[in-house]
């Protein structure tokens, strides 16, 4: 299956919104720089991120939540924060990975 | 992912998606990455182009940048045939949320709704976007 | 596991290529490797010799060489676009009658075709981008 990863607030593109029509059951997301932005609680978008997690596994890197001032209380419950090696993991741990730049 | 094929002299053939998401002109990415295409074409994998979101502004009919003086670019989407790349994917939703048919575009193409589109996504080897 | 590199933004002006040198480190960390790191775009930005960034900010180009040299590993600037945005090895200002280079140590020029390659002989290939 496919790793996905978006690097955009979903305030700011579409990316969000198109990486999570297009992830298969099965797939996993990963939300890297501006993309953590969608891993907070009590966003507009938390919903979406909750309905997207019933089918499809959503990671975010720790380091880049970190730095925007995110910390893991105000992540939503189930998503898991990996660090660099976690992220070589998902790679490798996936048939191939999309980026959607 | 599809099990890598063998090609006759033995080498390995991957499956390549280029996936275009951006519009022409106003960033250079569109052009860029049809040169990357043109390149890939002369090493033998199965390529394919996928056009989502703004991307299917890049093969809109009509094009003519003589007023901004910047080469159109639009007439090599053409030639892609003469270099076998002839897998061309336009994502229903992207074309149609933007007013587009079939008819708009400079080149043949397939239309996909976005399942298929995904379906066709997690079966490549590699994707490149950019 | 062998990992290609894709970079397509310019240094600083988007964590696209820290994001790429981070994951690199983590790569090798983990045992796995680096075929190579192919830079397209304004990607091939991160290869001039002449970034002069200010004291207390990481210097992004000396980190490039300094991976490459300590760890081997192929920095690879796409030709076209390096000519596009003024980035040249020795050879490159030569042939087109520049009065300097400006390459940093450790990268080399290179075609498009790298990028294909790096996509085939590689059992990942990942994107880092806008």
């Amino acid at each position: 299956m496919l790793l996905h990863t978006i690097n955009k607030s979903p305030f700011d593109k579409n990316t969000f919104d198109i990486c999570i029509s297009h992830a298969k059951k099965g797939s996993s997301i990963l939300l890297i720089e501006d993309g953590v932005y969608a891993v907070m609680k009590g966003t507009a978008y938390e919903g979406k991120v909750k309905d997207t997690m019933k089918d499809v596994k959503v990671y975010v890197l720790g380091p880049d939540a970190k730095a925007r001032g995110i910390d893991d209380s105000s992540i939503i419950d189930g998503i898991e924060s990996v660090d660099y090696v976690g992220f070589v993991e998902l790679t490798a741990n996936h048939d191939s990975v999309q980026s959607w730049l | 992912m599809s099990d890598e094929m063998m090609d006759e002299e033995g080498g390995v053939v991957k499956k390549f998606m280029y996936v275009n998401r951006k519009a022409p002109y106003g960033t250079i990415y569109a052009l860029e990455s049809l040169e990357v295409v043109l390149i890939a074409a002369a090493f033998e994998q199965d390529v394919s182009l996928a056009f989502i979101d703004d991307g299917v502004y890049q093969i809109k009919k009509g094009q003519d940048t003589s007023g901004i003086d910047m080469k159109n670019f639009s007439p090599t989407y053409r030639a892609l045939e003469m270099y076998d790349v002839e897998k061309l994917y336009v994502e229903k939703e992207s074309m149609e949320e933007r007013g587009l048919t079939e008819e708009d575009f400079l080149v043949p193409v397939e239309v996909l709704g976005r399942q298929d589109m995904a379906d066709m996504m997690e079966e490549q080897d590699i994707i490149l976007s950019f | 596991m062998k990992f290609g590199i894709l970079v397509n933004e310019g240094p600083y002006q988007h964590q696209a290529s820290d994001s790429a040198y981070l994951f690199i480190k983590a790569v090798l960390e983990s045992g796995h490797e680096i075929m190579r790191v192919f830079f397209y775009h304004d990607g091939v930005n991160n290869g001039t010799r002449l970034t002069t960034p200010p004291q207390d900010d990481r210097h992004i180009a000396n980190r490039w060489s300094e991976l490459a040299e300590k760890n081997g590993i192929d920095l690879v600037l796409c030709v076209a676009a390096a000519q596009r945005r003024g980035i040249a090895d020795d050879d490159e200002a030569k042939r087109h009658g520049k009065d300097a280079s400006n390459i940093a140590p450790g990268f080399r020029i290179s075609g498009l075709g790298q990028l294909i390659e790096a996509g085939i002989q590689s059992d990942r290939l990942i994107v880092f981008g806008d």
